[in-house]
């Protein structure tokens, strides 16, 4: 590759982010960077129970307390209509607590005061009388005899159910396993974390007296869907809304869903008329805010006497907390689950599932996950691990075996799922080969026989991302397009405006490459602009690695567009006819005569100034792209791992990562992305935990308590990748964001189950802790 | 005082601060507003209580400007370590490599380098919290505490000092100016195991071994535990157990048995206790192991 290639920054270029130069400098423009004059400061009054009757809210000391504006309650926001909100799982969820607190952390009230310190003091002094209740925090506990009933407000709700939702083909899956020559069961809890990002979530929200116009600056993944919400919700006519997303904290999907405290913050700037500005701190982050996972899964796979898969069921029980606010966007009640079968050709599967509402809270976001394809691909590949185990079968031989195999595809799962393309085979071989496999089950057996515990696991998942089709999903009627305006200037130069927002992913970057290799302007040329409503197109945001398969395939439509606009222009210029042009990245050229040729930028300057007869002037376009399916991106991960017999710690010894996304845009952004996501699952598997005790009191409310891994402890990565390029991307690019948080968790618990599995141990949920391996030792008589 | 945090939203109940200049001053001041009053050093324990407001005292008294607390040195066959002697000062200190090596190795596990390049081994000791580091260290090398008051110094044992979590032998009119550690006469080795769930947190088990010899035989051990009880625990029966013994599988394996005998942790998030009992023994016996090794090296 030239040097001067190199610095256009095309498709496959590991060229610098851009977005760096500003975020490594710390002059990165977060909610909490912002100040506008008479700004007010809101603290937000949490319950302190899970679950407790309000019998009264007494407001009159903290309201007469210095620089304090107004003291706002349940009772207040009802009168205003807005003390509910509807979630976007059509249920509904409370903004200020009116009636009972349903989980600890809930909002009761708040208040807005001249500076966050009086703010903070005045909470301290709402006195709240609350009758404690029973506190339900379990799918267990939820739905035994004579539990309480959490949802007591929701006309028709005798009990703490929300949904029954089944996929799959019972009756053909009943008959699989009567046929069955063995089938192995595995009941896993995949427990409930928290996406953590650094910056907590906040806003601004600056309601305009004089004009009516309330501009909310808001910690928001998707700002246009959330323009469109709080149109709905509070009757403001939608082009009084603007919402402005600056630069993102990380967002993993906690950034998604409507907080009480926009709403409520929206509310007091509207009612005071001055700006109001509320940040959550640490702990408001972890209790009350997007929690992920927390389902309770039991799955069979019935293998038949060549050791091949031939069906899958499922049974799951969620989670939901107090509301049932699943941030997502499918017609399916569990997400994207019943994805479940994941890498392998079985024949029929068939998958329950059962909401319930528990005094805990609400929000089942997708942590850097695209809707419970995280539960789904752990337990499919904890399962298949624990069958190879069960059935003496090699762990990555039994995979290769019932792989969907590289000529099936498109290939339709037990579920309907259409995987559009794939190599799993490859990608597992590849793996293989790095890890030295073969090598490394004989040093596994020699050192288990000078009393080692150590062990490998392999997961080849599966995921399913960039949703999605109008068929199957949709954001309260909205469809999950998502959009790309790009506008040349007559100097060559251009700005790239999108529906999505970045978190820390690299758009500007990436999207910038996707213009420089289909309109031929050098990435450094092309700016790119996310999160202003007022000011970017219509879009759904960046969550479930959606960025790259809907936006990304928007901006090589849209860069397309303008292309063809411009070979009308340099036919004009080379007076040639249209079909007498030849492209090159950057050029049109005559047929046959290379030197007779314009650059882009020569285009775009005759497109402002020079123009054939009748054309529109300048050359810029906007491309909505709605996705005719998903993608299906995929990999085979693999963990060896040392386990401490005296203490229970585990160390990961190697872990070898390879993915294959389709075609990757900027590969250094690509395994960023990888690492990134590595790292997470190793949390999860090892250290993340949201849990409660049995009076519902949140334990991991803050950093000390929800553990977040550091460079000290987490493993090296070596990472490969294979490319299968998505048939129907124009790019052929899959999306990444998400693969490695996805598929890592179960190679990491695979490979401590292996090394435990000559003592007999089968399972250990996560987060997979000293004390529990200990445990599981002692309990089989092994000791230092 | 916000301004070196970087203007972070913090937001402590309000609080006098005073930071005097004189130990003089300081006293006087305690003499006056000690029972209100807390003793800041670092800060690394306090700020955080602070923040969150489970502290709310009236008046924060930072020692950080008072003179020649910020000096190890050797005196009289015992280190002195004085009260603003900050964590990352302990990790590389010459006198105590030489003479206290454990103290290196226990400083490596404590927090992260943040938090040791403000925090004090005083005040961390002063905090008192049961899964402080340093509490176990100060048991195992039998180490005393100075305390300063208007009405004259005391010293105070460890084994005398710790009373509950976060409770000690101190009154709120005095300030702990220095501690002291015996230099053990012959060969002598240590060692500090750290059962963290990660880096910078607090211990789910810790131990901290030093065994003095003479010859074959060990003439002291000490044994400070922490995170297994209300406070940081000295294994006195299984120190005693060791006293004359050689080092062999079998007294190692006693020692070990005693010491988890004399923890009384409680189940948490953590581990059960019968876990954290259980890596008591084991790294009782490691680190008895590991010591005694050192403590060998130091001969030839």
């Amino acid at each position: 590759m030239s040097a001067t290639m190199h610095m256009h920054g095309g498709i496959g270029e590991s060229i610098k982010r851009k977005e760096d130069a500003r975020f490594l400098r710390g002059k990165g423009n977060y909610i909490d960077d912002l100040t506008l004059p008479s700004m007010l400061h809101m603290a937000i009054l949490r319950s302190p129970h899970a679950h407790a009757r309000i019998k009264s809210v007494d407001t009159s000391a903290a309201g007469s307390m210095p620089g304090v504006i107004a003291v706002v309650t349940g009772e207040l926001m009802a009168q205003h209509k807005l003390a509910w909100m509807p979630t976007l799982s059509y249920d509904t969820q409370a903004v200020l607590a009116t009636d009972k607190v349903r989980f600890q952390g809930q909002e009761v009230a708040a208040v807005i005061a001249e500076t966050k310190y009086q703010a903070e003091d005045a909470r301290d002094a709402i006195v709240v009388d609350y009758e404690i209740l029973p506190a339900v925090t379990s799918p267990e506990g939820a739905k035994a005899a004579g539990a309480p009933l959490i949802r007591d407000e929701k006309e028709g709700q005798k009990d703490n159910h929300i949904y029954h939702w089944e996929s799959g083909d019972k009756a053909k899956t009943q008959a699989a396993f009567a046929n069955a020559a063995k089938v192995v069961r595995l009941h896993t809890f995949y427990p409930r974390c928290h996406p953590a990002p650094l910056e907590t979530c906040g806003c601004v929200a600056d309601v305009n007296p004089a004009t009516g116009k309330a501009t909310i600056y808001m910690t928001s993944q998707a700002p246009h869907a959330i323009r469109t919400v709080f149109a709905l919700v509070t009757g403001l006519p939608e082009q009084n809304i603007r919402v402005i997303s600056p630069d993102i904290g990380g967002g993993f999907g906690n950034k998604v869903p409507v907080y009480p405290g926009y709403v409520v913050a929206t509310a007091a700037s509207l009612l005071i008329g001055r700006p109001v500005k509320w940040i959550e701190d640490r702990s408001e982050n972890l209790i009350s805010t997007g929690f992920a996972r927390d389902y309770h899964m039991t799955g069979d796979l019935a293998v038949d006497a060549n050791g091949k898969m031939t069906a899958l069921r499922v049974h799951l029980d969620s989670d939901n907390g107090a509301f049932f606010s699943d941030a997502q966007p499918s017609k399916f009640k569990a997400g994207l689950f019943h994805i479940v079968t994941g890498s392998y050709d079985i024949p029929t599967a068939h998958i329950t599932a059962d909401g319930y509402y528990t005094n805990k809270a609400p929000g089942g976001v997708a942590y850097r996950c695209s809707f419970r394809v995280t539960e789904a691909s752990y337990l499919i590949e904890r399962l298949v691990t624990n069958a190879a185990l069960e059935l003496g079968l090699d762990q990555a031989e039994f995979r290769m075996n019932n792989f969907v195999k590289p000529e099936q595809f498109p290939y339709t799962s037990a579920t309907g799922w259409i995987y559009d393309s794939g190599d799993y085979p490859k990608a597992m071989n590849v793996a293989l080969e790095k890890l030295g496999y073969d090598e490394l089950r004989k040093d596994v057996e020699a050192r288990r026989k000078k009393g080692e515990v150590t062990g490998i696991g392999i997961a080849s998942f599966t995921e399913v991302v960039g949703a999605g089709h109008g068929a199957d999903f949709d954001i309260l009627g909205l469809r999950m397009f998502d959009s790309a305006e790009l506008r040349v200037h007559p100097t060559g130069k251009a700005l790239l405006r999108m529906g999505t927002k970045s978190q820390g992913q690299g758009h500007e970057t990436t999207f910038a490459q996707i213009v420089a290799e289909e309109l031929g302007i050098p990435a450094s040329d092309v700016a790119v602009e996310e999160g202003d409503t007022d000011t970017a197109p219509y879009g759904l945001g960046t969550y479930a690695s959606r960025s790259t398969p809907v936006a990304g395939a928007a901006t090589a439509m849209v860069s397309r567009k303008l292309r063809d606009k411009a070979r009308m222009i340099a036919a004009h210029l080379l007076e040639a006819a249209d079909e007498d042009l030849e492209w090159e990245r950057g050029k049109f050229y005559v047929k046959g005569s290379p030197d007779r040729a314009k650059t882009i930028q020569e285009i775009a300057f005759a497109a402002y100034t020079n123009l054939p007869e009748g054309m529109e002037a300048g050359l810029e376009g906007v491309h909505y792209y709605d996705p005719p399916n998903m993608t299906y991106p995929f990999g085979t991960y693999a963990v060896v791992v040392d386990v401490d017999k005296g203490t229970g710690q585990v160390k990961v010894r190697r872990m070898v990562a390879v993915d294959d996304c389709g075609v990757r845009i900027n590969p250094m952004i690509v395994e960023g992305q990888i690492h990134g996501g590595l790292t997470e699952g190793f949390g999860i598997a090892f250290m993340e935990l949201i849990t409660f005790d049995s009076e519902g009191n949140c334990i991991g409310s803050n950093f000390m308590d929800y553990l977040l891994p550091t460079a000290w402890e987490t493993p090296k990565f070596e990472i490969g990748e294979t490319v299968t390029p998505s048939p129907h991307h124009p790019l052929g690019a899959k999306g990444v964001g998400e693969s490695a948080t996805v598929g890592s968790p179960a190679a990491y618990v695979n490979a401590v189950i292996d090394a435990l599995s000559p003592y007999g141990i089968t399972n250990i949920d996560m987060p997979v802790t000293s004390d529990k391996v200990w445990a599981a030792l002692r309990s089989k008589g092994v000791t230092e | 005082m916000w301004g070196f945090l970087g203007g972070q939203a913090m937001f402590p109940a309000a609080f006098d601060y005073l930071a005097p200049t004189t130990l003089g001053e300081a006293l006087d001041i305690l003499a006056e507003r000690g029972d209100d009053a807390k003793v800041m050093a670092g800060g690394q324990s306090l700020i955080p209580l602070l923040k969150l407001r489970f502290a709310q005292p009236a008046l924060v008294l930072d020692i950080g400007r008072l003179p020649k607390l910020n000096v190890v040195s050797r005196h009289d066959g015992r280190l002195i370590i004085g009260a603003l002697v900050r964590h990352v000062d302990v990790e590389r200190d010459r006198t105590l490599a030489d003479n206290a090596p454990i103290m290196a190795e226990a400083a490596h596990w404590i927090a992260d380098p943040l938090v040791r390049n403000r925090g004090t081994l005083v005040g961390s000791v002063c905090h008192a919290d049961p899964a402080g580091d340093w509490g176990a260290v100060m048991l195992a090398l039998n180490a005393e505490l100075v305390a300063k008051s208007k009405a004259g110094e005391r010293v105070i044992a460890a084994a005398e000092f710790f009373k509950d979590p976060f409770t000690t032998a101190l009154k709120p009119n005095e300030i702990v100016t220095e501690i002291r550690i015996p230099i053990p006469p012959g060969q002598a080795g240590g060692a500090y195991n750290k059962l963290e769930r990660k880096v910078g947190d607090f211990a789910t088990v810790a131990v901290a071994v030093q065994v003095e010899m003479n010859g074959r035989k060990v003439t002291r051990a000490g044994i400070g535990l922490t995170s297994v009880g209300p406070t940081n625990i000295k294994a006195t029966e299984a120190e005693k157990a060791l006293a004359g013994q050689e080092l062999t599988d079998e007294t190692i394996r006693e020692a070990a048995r005693l010491a988890a005998s004399a923890a009384d942790p409680k189940d948490d998030i953590r581990g059960s206790a019968a876990y954290k009992k259980d890596v008591v023994r084991v790294f009782v016996q490691r680190g008895l192991h590991t010591a005694l090794g050192r403590a060998q090296e130091k001969r030839t």
